[in-house]
């Protein structure tokens, strides 16, 4: 139990944020917003997976990757292949000149199902293609950079220019994924409407417990010596190296971890959304991705949650009334979030608000309570929060 | 590649190379200010491809003016639009350093995304100004044409003309950094900061004229940029990645490296596209420099140092 | 030179060169179990470089490094420190951003792995254990505080504690007396002589009234050879010791 207070839930306060983080996605978003609101909310929380991805990676880890973008299309693209082989039985494509494949196959002149697009029809091997394909790629690649020390500044670039490389490739095979267009047209999941009310209320509670799973596995982990580690890492590589650990292994572990957390992301974007395009995989998004965790708070996997919303309604806001000052915006938002404030929403929380709200409880709760609660006072690990 | 003739080849080669000559001229002026940047003062600049733009709006503004007030200059003025957009972008970085770069030195991770957010803003700049819509500047009627020495080469005059630009900025450059007392001053203030401010280096100052003149390079790779293509809010955003690439397969700090890197590049690129669509020529281009990347992580031209 | 030795450390016929500069020069360098040995010599001798090869920092070009018996040069880094060998830095290299706990808990050699890491937990017995070692270094009551606020004698013992926690047969510290007051010196030069017990301690130092109140043994270096060996009359009375480094 002990375990689970302090690690996993994070003594009082972290259980009180999570807490309000709860009630707010699971209560007050669903009673008070109309479907297409809350449909709007469910897509940014799958971006919320891969700003928490980035707190583990970058926050703690120091390893910055401009390619995000490449996890959460690939986890993207896994379910809307499979979604995309359902929604193309011979029966409602009998009007191609071969029945059975997706349509801009067809328009593509491609009379096969390409051997990559087979085992897609299994769900079972969907779901598993979503967790370990992201996985194996950025082990490829953290292994080959990490094992050499490359690191930082190259690391960045390598990232997004194979982001870039993925974009391009989606862009050029119109035949083989799609193209520039996508993967548009899903319908069913098992025979399950996913273009339903219903079915769109599931996917976004669904989607919520995923989230909340995902941020348990990063306390988890960063509760952890790991997480220490990270951290020291972060700080001298050197030392850690020369204290006996595979300094490389862990920079890949986490590299995977947070490729994996991206894609489930990108999983439920698919499956909420009802399509998938390049434009969820390139430089653009990646670097979005990037900002909803620096506005957040590039140390706080739940700041970056409200980052992720914050910066994403504002851009509904702004580029449905002035499209034209969202860009300025944005770009001043990121300017003035790495010049003023680097820790983000949960900084600027970290030094206003929280005196507040230790006052608040030391004055408002009953002293039984209290003296229950210090009874289990934070351990000193929660205390480089 | 079986259905061409030898000659065909040669010829293909040729005409493509050629063609790889305009790009690989962009993209050596990009990556020389790109080097100075960022191999010399270790600053990710994620704007530099919008500081190419300003130069070419740069162009094209000069071309709008001398074609409506001044038409007898039309024949002129390219040549003083290289240098104004080597100045304006020049100032301009000089500004971005002066206001944003310089609290930024120690945390390189975040240059990159401060300037990320000042790409943006620049490019919605260039939006409201000039339109959506792209734009090309009249040039001069010395730089139309080709030049045609076997029935099946043509050389683009303008090519040639920006190779020749390409070469002269790349000498300047060499002399300014290795050959003058000022470029010793910003090697020495890279290499050793505090060592240098003791020495009497103004590193200040230093920095913020090394960053001015990387912009400005970039300018005038924009004004060259025009000559063959036209220019639209988001043309940075084209050549940043591959400007980036150039740099780190050159080996950050060295100027021969980089040369070789844009030439290399931009040849595999051009020729590759002959034969197989120009999207998948990139997908090649970028993947084989990854993995060489990968293997050698140091670039192709780097120096041993003792550590 | 296979040859096995009693040595901890048989350090045979070490080179290392950059771009044909010769940092460390065709050395070879033995350290008994339970010696405590001081190298030192002029800037540019080869000290830190020496350190670097050994635990792995740098890759030598030809020679041989042995500890225990056991060919250290073609090891990684942390295989080296797995064999046993602990290093210090020149400037303290610990972790600002942690507590004093954190930073020995970090060091302390169980949960190396990323999967060790991820389930170590922090038993009585690691709990005590860090005591155990804070009270060694002097910090027995900094347990908690953020390593960043700590004087720069008390960054150099924590560094040391960090290599004690692991409890190596072979500690390297380069220039652990640098920046610190003389009480501190004092306490330093205790802690050396009362951790040399049961291990070969190399240490790289400057300040010659600390070395000659610690040291077993003194090798002299100059240009990334031995120059001179003993014990540290003999050493102080060579004359080529005199002409390159003391009598300067």
């Amino acid at each position: 139990m002990n375990f689970v207070y302090e690690r996993l839930l994070g003594g009082k306060k972290g259980m009180l944020g999570l807490i309000i983080l709860a009630v707010l996605i699971f209560i007050i978003l669903p009673l008070t917003l109309d479907m297409f609101r809350l449909s709007m909310v469910g897509k940014y929380l799958t971006y919320a997976f891969a700003a928490v991805s980035l707190v583990l990676l970058w926050g703690y880890g120091g390893i910055l990757s401009l390619g995000q973008g490449i996890f959460f299309g690939i986890g993207g693209y896994c379910m809307a292949m499979f979604l995309k082989l359902e929604a193309s039985d011979p029966e409602s494509t009998k009007i191609q000149s071969t029945p059975g494949i997706p349509d801009f196959m067809d328009w593509n002149q491609i009379t096969e199902l390409p051997w990559f697009w087979i085992p897609f029809e299994s769900f079972g091997f969907t779901v598993l293609a979503v967790i370990t394909i992201p996985a194996i790629f950025a082990f490829i690649i953290g292994f080959s950079m990490f094992k050499r020390r490359v690191g930082g500044v190259y690391f960045a670039i390598i990232t997004q220019v194979i982001a870039v490389i993925l974009t391009v490739l989606i862009v050029g095979q119109q035949g083989y994924i799609g193209g520039i267009n996508g993967i548009t047209d899903l319908k069913t999941l098992n025979g399950w409407d996913i273009r339903e009310d219903s079915a769109k209320y599931t996917l976004y509670f669904i989607n919520a417990v995923l989230l909340f799973a995902v941020l348990f596995i990063g306390k988890f982990i960063l509760t952890s010596k790991f997480g220490r580690l990270l951290l020291a890492m972060k700080d001298k590589e050197d030392r850690v190296r020369f204290s006996g650990y595979d300094v490389a292994n862990f920079k890949i572990f986490i590299f995977c971890v947070s490729a994996v957390i991206a894609a489930i992301g990108g999983a439920m974007f698919t499956l909420q959304v009802g399509f998938m395009s390049p434009s969820f995989v390139g430089i653009v998004p990646s670097i979005e991705m990037v900002i909803f965790a620096a506005v957040g708070g590039r140390m706080s996997l739940i700041g970056v949650v409200y980052g992720t919303l914050a910066v994403n309604f504002g851009k509904t806001i702004f580029s449905e009334t002035f499209p034209e000052i969202w860009l300025f915006l944005m770009g001043g938002l990121f300017i003035a979030v790495v010049m003023f404030f680097p820790n983000g929403i949960a900084g600027v929380w970290n030094k206003y608000g929280d005196p507040q709200l230790d006052r608040l409880l030391d004055s408002k709760l009953l002293s039984s309570l209290k003296t229950a609660i210090s009874k289990n006072k934070t351990s000193p690990v929660e205390d480089n929060k | 590649m079986g259905e061409y003739t030898v000659q065909e080849l040669t010829s293909i080669f040729a005409m493509q190379g050629f063609a790889g000559i305009s790009l690989f001229s962009v993209l050596l002026l990009m990556a020389l200010g790109l080097a100075i940047i960022f191999g010399q003062m270790g600053v990710i600049n994620m704007a530099h491809g919008e500081f190419m733009a300003v130069g070419a709006y740069t162009t094209y503004l000069l071309s709008v003016i001398s074609e409506t007030y001044f038409p007898g200059f039309l024949q002129y003025y390219f040549l003083f639009a290289i240098i104004a957009s080597f100045v304006i972008a020049g100032i301009l970085g000089y500004l971005t350093e002066f206001i944003l770069i310089r609290h930024l030195y120690k945390r390189p991770l975040d240059t990159l995304l401060a300037t990320w957010g000042l790409s943006l803003i620049m490019q919605q700049t260039f939006r409201s100004i000039f339109g959506a819509r792209e734009v090309s500047p009249t040039l001069p009627d010395w730089l139309m044409g080709s030049y045609q020495p076997t029935e099946e080469i043509y050389i683009p005059i303008n090519g040639m003309f920006v190779l020749g630009l390409t070469a002269l900025v790349t000498i300047g450059v060499y002399i300014l950094m290795y050959r003058s007392n000022w470029g010793l001053a910003v090697r020495a203030t890279t290499q050793n900061r505090v060592m240098s401010g003791a020495v009497g280096i103004n590193t200040k100052k230093t920095d913020r004229l090394t960053f001015a003149l990387g912009c400005g390079i970039a300018g005038i790779a924009g004004a060259a940029f025009t000559t063959i293509a036209s220019t639209g809010p988001t043309l940075g955003t084209l050549y940043i990645v591959d400007t980036f690439m150039v740099v780190v397969f050159g080996g950050a700090a060295s100027l021969f490296g980089t040369i070789a890197s844009a030439f290399t590049i931009a040849q595999a690129q051009s020729i590759l596209e002959f034969f197989i669509s120009g999207s998948m020529a990139k997908v090649y281009t970028l993947l084989t420099l990854v993995i060489i990347l990968m293997f050698r992580p140091e670039g192709l031209f780097s120096i041993k140092v003792r550590k | 030179m296979s040859s096995n030795t009693d040595f901890a450390l048989a350090i045979e016929d070490l080179t290392v060169s950059f771009d044909g500069f010769k940092a460390v020069d065709n050395l070879s360098l033995y350290v008994d179990k339970n010696e405590l040995r001081v190298v030192i010599g002029p800037n540019g001798a080869g000290k830190t470089t020496l350190l670097d090869l050994i635990c792995g920092k740098t890759r030598s070009t030809s020679g041989s490094i042995k500890f225990k018996n056991k060919e250290l040069s073609t090891l990684s880094e942390h295989q080296i420190v797995h064999a046993g060998v602990g290093r210090k830095f020149q400037t303290p290299s610990i972790y600002e951003n942690l507590s004093v706990y954190d930073n020995l808990e970090v060091s302390y050699p169980k949960g190396r792995n990323v999967f060790g890491a991820l389930t170590f937990k922090r038993t009585p017995e690691v709990d005590a254990r860090i005591n155990e070692v804070a009270n060694d270094i002097f910090l027995g009551d900094f347990l908690e505080m953020e390593a960043a606020l700590l004087s720069h004698g008390q960054k150099q013992w924590l560094e040391i504690g960090m290599l004690l926690i692991q409890d190596p047969e072979l500690l390297m510290l380069d220039e652990p007396v640098a920046g610190m007051s003389v009480k501190e010196r004092e306490l330093t030069a205790e802690l050396l002589n009362r951790i040399s017990k049961g291990r070969s301690v190399l240490v790289i130092e400057h300040d010659m009234e600390f070395v000659a109140r610690i040291a077993h043994k003194v090798t002299v270096l100059h240009q990334g050879k031995i120059l001179a060996e003993g014990n540290m009359e003999t050493v102080q009375n060579n004359p080529d010791v005199i002409e390159v480094y003391l009598g300067h």
